[in-house]
């Protein structure tokens, strides 16, 4: 592990590079408490509350890194990880001095990652604080604070910095921008033009031959040919309105040099240990080198490019510049930063209610304006149309953007099955089911990590070895299921495998080794539970993988956190199933609304079967007051919607409407007064500010702002079989 | 940072005010501080199998909030509803709740000084969510800690935490 790998970016069959940001967004907020934590945490005071958190953002960063491939991240996370495993189970106690490398480690961590953010396929050498993690894990004494710098590992050719070729008199140096192009390799054509016609100059790519999403290239020039000239040539190949030209020759020498920038970035993070205070001098030629990160960030992130240009070269200077966020972009380039925002939540729901308000609002104004004489009134009944229109279409959009499918989850797996599967000697593979399956995107962001647990722990723990596998039976290759599905109300996501499953002994002994109180006469639900307990893990040897008994506290803790609940299933030889229930904190659903007396209720369309008249002579009663009812010759319980809530009624409703619900393999009748309509309903929970209600899965606001409750199917469906 | 009112619980100096309530005959006062905005009642959506005190949920500009009526709660007043009604909303940190009483009073402003302990009587309210008894001229207030007693679990408000 002291041998630092290089891992790769993105490669790989799958392209996790998209999940990259939400990486570097979490691992940086992870660090971020971390600190925190570290700082509060007084040697004396500090409370396993808080060192079981350290201890689970060392473990979310590592889970991340790994997934990703970064793997001098996941080493070093590791060795911490490690140490502050002894720390929680008081095996060491902590001293200021481990404080102060863990902290350190932190910094280190986070110049890791912005190396990687940075795509500069560069890292740190951090064998030394290896070692002195792990010497402190040891129990050595805390080494002495940390005096001799860590080198920055700079590859050999980047030792100095190329400069931008002298330009010669009458010499231009431009920016080229093509595109947006259907086939990038038309640019290339542009390459040869330079090589063809000789003193026209020299065109290099900035972009490393790759194409961004929006499909357009970037070179430099130097050339002493007129725009226009150049213009001419080029439209042999590409069409004149695609083409950019930046005169960028002035501008070169007024571009921050790297000297300037990097001590500006060190200053901003002054609580740097000093690793970089000799860099600037010896690694950076002022005046030399533009700091060109505009065209780095993106582009390299996916192949180690061959041509070495200046954006190139001058990216292993980065591990401070990557922080200086390009700070001088020549004008008129394009910003390929990003084409998404990152915003919060809040800012989200604020709208999301404020266009609720606006569509009450507008159905109010609708009704008035019906009442209107539509001649005399033209122009207003025109304009409460429109305002209708959009209304409702901003409505929609809205909504949207909160939703995501579950594969932005799902797709991060194969991957990391992948390697799991090198690095375990196991053969695995994952089938996906439901991915379509839209999920609240605050959802989404805090169920990855769980998930991550559950599959790493499938293959770990779950799935047996090739040979353990024949000798069982069973075919060789082990198979992780993901399954995601909306179910009353509910999204419940499975991770089903085909593994040796619980063995309710063994977790009755080890529990009771650990102390935890337990007890023969347990159900195997309850035995099965005591797998989320901190600390609790039935894996013999503590791997790199997983086996700390920390990933399903975590699990646990987090569903619960998002008012969902875990169950576990398992049949021991033949696999286990988790099933993750989350309620609908806010998704927008299909919905039915009826009429029970003065109330309305919304039945999710997803569970109607069908809606039939009822006649008084269809029910028949069982057993006094068991009421069933035939439809298509099945007998069904029928649930008298008013009576299970309650409803006050002034008069008795003669016959009614039966609405047939299906859930959980279960079907009842439900009987209602009338049939309202079908739309699409926001969900809101009721939990938020009130409690859970029997029978309610949540609440919608509805045209006239008043609340309706949401039914639980399935509970209806349990319900109907007691 | 040790300026800051409300972390030294000892810090009697300084004035308190209160928004002033009636439930019947009675007069109640609660920290101003929790009180988001005073509204007119209307109709809430009944919840099935809840006590008679909670009223039902209403949107609230796209939040659901349940509403609780305290004159049912203490068994004080008569719990008619009419335009007069009034509904104070409380922040409660995390929580937003409506609870319904006679009418509003006024917010008052008073001092440590001002504020006598409870006696220990037999009351619908229990004396521990009583803070205290506010004296103003020959009015009585009887000081409720809200947040306490709306985080209470008789009030099922909340989903009793394991």
């Amino acid at each position: 592990m002291s041998d630092t790998q290089m891992g790769q970016g993105g490669g790989g069959a799958f392209d996790l590079s998209q999940f990259h940001e939400v990486f570097f967004e979490e691992a940086g907020d992870n660090l971020a408490s971390m600190e925190q934590l570290l700082l509060a945490a007084d040697a004396a005071t500090a409370d396993d509350e808080s060192l079981n958190a350290i201890f689970r953002c060392a473990h979310s960063i590592k889970g991340g890194a790994a997934t990703f491939g970064f793997q001098d991240v996941a080493d070093l996370t590791h060795v911490m990880e490690t140490l502050l495993d002894k720390l929680r189970r008081h095996e060491l106690s902590i001293t200021s001095g481990m404080i102060d490398t863990l902290l350190e480690s932190g910094d280190v961590l986070r110049q890791l990652l912005a190396l990687r953010q940075n795509g500069s396929g560069q890292t740190l050498d951090c064998s030394e604080l290896v070692t002195r993690i792990r010497a402190l894990a040891e129990g050595e004494a805390a080494a002495a604070p940390v005096i001799a710098p860590i080198a920055p590992a700079v590859p050999e050719p980047a030792v100095r910095v190329p400069a931008e070729p002298e330009l010669a008199h009458g010499e231009r140096r431009l920016d080229l921008t093509i595109g947006p192009l259907e086939h990038p390799a038309f640019a290339d054509h542009l390459a040869e033009l330079f090589a063809e016609i000789p003193g026209l100059g020299t065109l290099s790519a900035t972009d490393g031959g790759q194409v961004d999403a929006t499909q357009v290239r970037r070179f430099r020039v130097i050339t002493s040919a007129s725009d226009s000239d150049l213009l001419d040539l080029f439209s042999f190949h590409v069409s004149r309105d695609k083409v950019a030209i930046v005169d960028i020759s002035s501008a070169a020498t007024s571009v921050m040099p790297v000297s300037a920038a990097v001590p500006v970035a060190l200053d901003a993070k002054s609580d740097d240990f000093g690793f970089f205070d000799d860099e600037p001098e010896t690694h950076a030629q002022p005046g030399a080198a533009q700091v060109v990160i505009e065209s780095a960030a993106p582009a390299v992130t996916a192949s180690p490019s061959v041509s070495i240009d200046a954006a190139m070269a001058v990216a292993p200077v980065t591990p401070t510049a990557a922080l200086a966020k390009a700070p001088a972009v020549p004008a008129g380039a394009a910003n390929l930063e990003t084409s998404t925002i990152r915003v919060p939540i809040e800012k989200v729901d604020q709208l999301i209610n404020l266009v609720g308000e606006l569509v009450i609002t507008q159905a109010m104004l609708a009704q008035t304006g019906r009442e209107l004489d539509s001649v005399i009134n033209q122009r207003m009944s025109t304009g409460l149309t429109d305002l209708e229109r959009n209304t409702r279409l901003l409505q929609e959009a809205v909504m949207a953007i909160r939703m995501i499918p579950m594969s932005a989850v799902f797709n991060r797996f194969p991957r990391m099955l992948r390697d799991l599967s090198a690095k375990l000697g196991k053969k695995l593979e994952l089938h996906t089911i439901g991915e379509d399956t839209e999920l609240d995107k605050g959802l989404i962001e805090k169920i990855t990590d769980p998930l991550t647990h559950l599959v790493r722990n499938a293959a770990d723990h779950g799935i047996e070895l090739p040979a353990e596998r024949l000798a069982a039976g069973k075919p060789e290759m082990g198979s992780v299921t993901l399954a995601a599905a909306h179910q009353g109300g509910s999204i419940v996501i499975e991770v089903r495998d085909d593994g040796r499953g619980l063995n309710r002994g063994k977790l009755l002994k080890k529990a009771a080794e650990r102390g935890l109180p337990v007890s023969d006469s347990m159900t195997d639900q309850e035995v099965y539970g005591l797998i989320f307990e901190p600390g609790f893990s039935t894996a013999i040897e503590v791997t790199d993988v997983s086996g700390r008994g920390v990933g399903m506290d975590v699990v646990k803790r987090n569903i619960t956190s998002l008012g969902g609940t875990v169950e576990i299933d398992s049949t021991e030889g033949q696999g286990m199933r988790v099933s993750v229930r989350l309620p609908l904190t806010l998704a927008i659903m299909d919905g039915m609304s009826v009429g029970v007396a003065e109330e309305t209720y919304i039945v999710p369309l997803a569970s109607v079967v069908e809606s039939i008249h009822l006649s008084a002579s269809d029910v028949k009663s069982v057993g006094g007051t068991g009421r069933v009812v035939e439809v298509r010759n099945e007998y069904l319980p029928l649930m008298q919607l008013d009576e299970l809530f309650d409803v006050p009624r002034a008069i008795e409703s003669s016959g009614g409407i039966m609405i047939v619900v299906e859930a959980e393999g279960g079907r009842v009748a439900l009987l209602v007064d009338e049939l309202i309509g079908q739309h699409q309903v926001v969900v809101k929970n009721l939990e938020a500010n009130y409690r859970k209600v029997p029978g309610v899965s949540g609440a919608t606001i509805l045209g006239d702002g008043r609340v309706a409750l949401i039914l639980d199917v399935s509970w209806l469906v349990r319900r109907a079989r007691h | 940072m040790s300026t800051r009112e409300h972390t030294h619980p000892t810090d009697t100096a300084r004035p308190r005010e209160y928004l002033t309530f009636r439930l019947g005959e009675e007069e109640y006062g609660i920290d101003i501080l929790k009180v988001q905005e005073i509204r007119g009642y209307e109709q809430p959506t009944r919840i099935a199998n809840a006590p008679a005190f909670v009223k039902g949920v209403v949107n609230l500009r796209g939040v659901i909030v349940p509403i609780v009526d305290l004159r049912l709660k203490f068994g004080l007043g008569s719990a008619e509803y009419n335009d007069f009604t009034v509904v104070i909303i409380l922040n409660l940190g995390s929580r937003v709740v409506g609870i319904v009483v006679d009418s509003v009073s006024d917010v008052m402003e008073l001092s440590s000084s001002q504020i006598r302990d409870t006696p220990d009587i037999d009351s619908a309210v229990d004396a521990g969510f009583i803070t205290g008894l506010g004296t103003l001229n020959d009015r009585m207030l009887i000081l409720i800690a809200i947040e306490k007693l709306m985080g209470a679990s008789e009030m099922a408000l909340a989903d009793s935490v394991a």
